[in-house]
């Protein structure tokens, strides 16, 4: 075995989904890779640009239906985490609003930023962040639609290209 | 285990973050911070760096957020004063344990 490990270099991180838990891990991953010394793009493309869009932004849910790995414990109800949240239940209005509340307020406990924040703080370490043109394009959004700290529309070769380079992971979430 | 730092035996850890903040002065803040790539240490290090200790002496957690919410330095200052790794770099030189969160 070795000892010769590569470091990480750059990550450069796709975001697909667009609901608070779809969008999170990777704004914590971009922003770990930055205080770490590592490089970090992100890409936000399908309803990954729910998390630039400022009319969507600000106000993201926890997805409450059709989310199986959802249970009682995650939404800090305080109950085992063996226990499923029922799907129906997810479906009432009022719910996703009442899981998101909570999560977030486990969030700010561990001084996890809101999203805008977030990217602000991605944006103000030095990592990038890029909407997808083609999402950008089928959801009929104009780069003035999305915050302000995005730094470009790319394509998605013009994405590949970015990442360029030996010690680059590209990671899809 | 024990390292010579400016002089002075010292108390670390196996990643070379002081155990007993207490043992710590600018001296070594100094030689750390040569050792880490940072260079010489002006105001600006020093004060993220007197900072950190007094955070720490309180024992709050430290995260980079709070670090630029802190007003002593913005983000962006905090990046480019410690590059390749603000939090971790500023508190090796200020002599407190590694920061243990994700954020």
């Amino acid at each position: 075995m070795s000892d010769d490990k590569q470091p990480v270099k750059k990550m450069s991180i796709i975001v697909s989904r667009g609901s608070l838990d779809g969008i999170y891990p990777a704004l914590i991953m971009a922003n770990g890779a930055r205080m770490e010394g590592i490089e970090a793009s992100l890409f936000f493309t399908f309803f990954g640009l729910n998390a630039l869009a400022n009319k969507t932004l600000d106000s993201l849910k926890v997805s409450t239906v059709g989310n199986s790995a959802l249970n009682m414990a995650m939404p800090m109800l305080g109950l085992p985490m063996t226990m499923p949240f029922p799907t129906w239940m997810g479906a009432i209005p009022g719910v996703s609003a009442f899981a998101t509340r909570l999560m977030n307020k486990e969030m700010e406990k561990l001084d996890i930023p809101p999203v805008r924040e977030f990217l602000e703080l991605i944006s103000d370490s030095g990592g990038k962040i890029y909407a997808c043109k083609l999402a950008m394009d089928m959801f009929k959004l104009k780069k003035e639609d999305l915050m302000e700290r995005v730094d470009g529309v790319l394509t998605v070769g013009d994405f590949y290209n970015e990442s360029a380079g030996a010690g680059t992971h590209i990671l899809f979430t | 285990m024990k390292k010579n730092i400016a002089g002075t035996e010292i108390d670390v850890n196996e990643e070379g973050y002081l155990t007993d903040m207490s043992q710590w002065n600018e001296a070594i803040a100094a030689a750390i911070a040569v050792e880490e790539g940072i260079g010489a240490l002006g105001d600006g290090h020093m004060k993220v760096v007197r900072y950190l200790r007094e955070q720490q002496a309180k024992g709050a957690a430290l995260t980079i957020r709070s670090m630029g919410k802190s007003g002593v330095v913005t983000t962006k200052e905090l990046y480019d004063l410690f590059p390749g790794g603000p939090l971790k770099k500023s508190s090796k030189i200020a002599g407190i344990p590694k920061p243990v969160g994700c954020i």
